[in-house]
């Protein structure tokens, strides 16, 4: 046996076989996926219900009301990201695996943003409609939660990561992460105020775009360490 | 091409306890290292600091004499580990977990079709790994060893939750991977017998 070439798979295959487990995992319990999603369909449209109907109050407090809402789910998803691999033990084998620990972060990150994060934006067209939302607003508001959630997934690891052996770390876990997610609503909601304004809102969406770059290239490192610490 | 696994010196402390300290041993091709010691002692903590787990107080771990945190990865490329925890997915079938191993780690030339009748889980391919029993899951995790083309094998209480059938299984498995020439660290409470040289070390 020991005399063969052995020959370790690529880091892209070891990413994409991270990333797909996670799907399967996600398609087999839709629960997981669908909890945050219903969350934040049940915040957007409580609030009309509860500050009264009116356009214009819509029209004003629709971008907020999205955003907080989006990052309030996120959050909630996040506590599971390395929770069931913590548990079941999965974890210790891929820290003990050849593949580079960055890589598979990135690869579980990737299958949580496209269960938590895209299904949101997807989701944000019908609610912002009953904010009263015109449809070209509506194409900046998605622009913006998917770069915006794509740095909460990538980010919201790190806390995920470091709060992994805790029990009922949750609490803790939105502690961390909220300081550097708050930059992000605050970004993603100005940005499609001033959108509604007919306002120049570009800066917004560079400004989100180089978080979610700076989040890809920092977080999956930080992460790795942290479960390397947590994990010991 | 034969390995070497050696660990020098090595001093482990959890909180306020020292699990040892001053432990060495040197493992070559075709050896079995057994860690012996009753419950608690440090077994399990040991061979995680081995594979490079938890952070050692002191001492250096050697594979190939180079140690192993300046060649993290090439050391993990080498081992494979059977933990008490079998890290499989209870959503998965055995299947589905295998083949997502297949891309951690290089793979062996074994029939996979083979290895799942040898370890007597080819009839339970279609059903999720929740749905088995704790034996059954362990024989998943053995196919796992199995199936990744590695010389280090560490196995953490191989014996649990199988039968004397199972029990027997594991011992002609080391046996084999033996013989061929890969090293195996075991930590076990039960006596066993097996053809190649054995090293016992006992923590106290």
């Amino acid at each position: 046996m020991t005399e063969s070439v052995r020959e370790i798979p690529g880091i892209l295959a070891g990413l994409a076989a991270t990333a797909k487990r996670d799907l399967l995992l996600a398609w087999k319990r839709p629960g997981d996926v669908l909890n945050p999603l219903f969350f934040f369909a049940m915040v957007c449209t409580l609030f009309p219900l509860a500050v009264g109907p009116s356009a214009e109050q819509l029209e004003f407090s629709g971008p907020g009301v999205i955003w907080v809402a989006a990052l309030l789910a996120t959050l909630l998803s996040l506590n599971s990201l390395f929770l069931s691999d913590f548990e079941d033990g999965s974890l210790d084998q891929l820290l003990v695996s050849p593949q580079p620990l960055p890589v598979l972060v990135i690869g579980k990150t990737l299958a949580h943003w496209l269960t938590a994060g895209l299904p949101l934006v997807f989701v944000s067209p019908i609610l912002a409609i009953t904010y009263r939302m015109p449809f070209s607003v509506i194409g900046v508001m998605m622009l913006t939660l998917t770069l915006g959630t794509i740095s909460l997934s990538l980010l919201g690891s790190i806390g995920a990561a470091l709060t992994v052996g805790l029990h009922r770390g949750t609490a803790l876990l939105s502690l961390l992460i909220l300081p550097l997610a708050m930059p992000i609503m605050i970004l993603g909601a100005n940005a499609v105020s001033l959108a509604a304004h007919n306002d120049i809102y570009s800066t917004g969406i560079w400004a989100l775009g180089a978080y979610a770059i700076a989040s890809l290239s920092l977080a999956p490192y930080a992460t790795a360490a942290a479960l390397r610490i947590s994990n010991e | 091409m034969t390995h070497k696994l050696s660990a020098d010196n090595l001093t482990l402390i959890r909180g306020e306890r020292c699990l040892f300290s001053g432990l060495s041993f040197a493992l070559e091709s075709g050896g079995l290292l057994v860690l012996e010691g009753r419950n608690g002692c440090g077994k399990t903590s040991l061979i995680r600091a081995v594979a490079g787990m938890l952070s050692l107080e002191k001492g250096v771990v050697y594979w190939d004499d180079v140690p192993v945190e300046k060649q993290r990865q090439e050391f993990h490329g080498s081992l494979v580990w059977l933990a008490h925890r079998t890290g499989l997915k209870g959503d998965l079938t055995l299947v589905e977990n295998l083949g997502f191993e297949r891309h951690l780690r290089a793979h062996s030339n074994r029939d996979p079709e083979e290895v799942y009748e040898r370890l007597g889980i080819a009839r339970l391919k279609k059903l999720i790994v929740r749905s088995l029993s704790a034996g059954q899951q362990r024989r998943v995790a053995l196919a796992r060893m199995l199936l990744s083309d590695v010389p280090l094998w560490f196995m953490d209480e191989p014996f649990t939750n199988l039968d004397r059938e199972g029990r027997a299984l594991v011992l002609e498995l080391v046996d084999e991977h033996l013989a061929d020439g890969g090293l195996c660290v075991m930590a076990a409470h039960q006596d066993f017998e097996v053809n190649s040289p054995m090293t016992r070390v006992k923590i106290q």
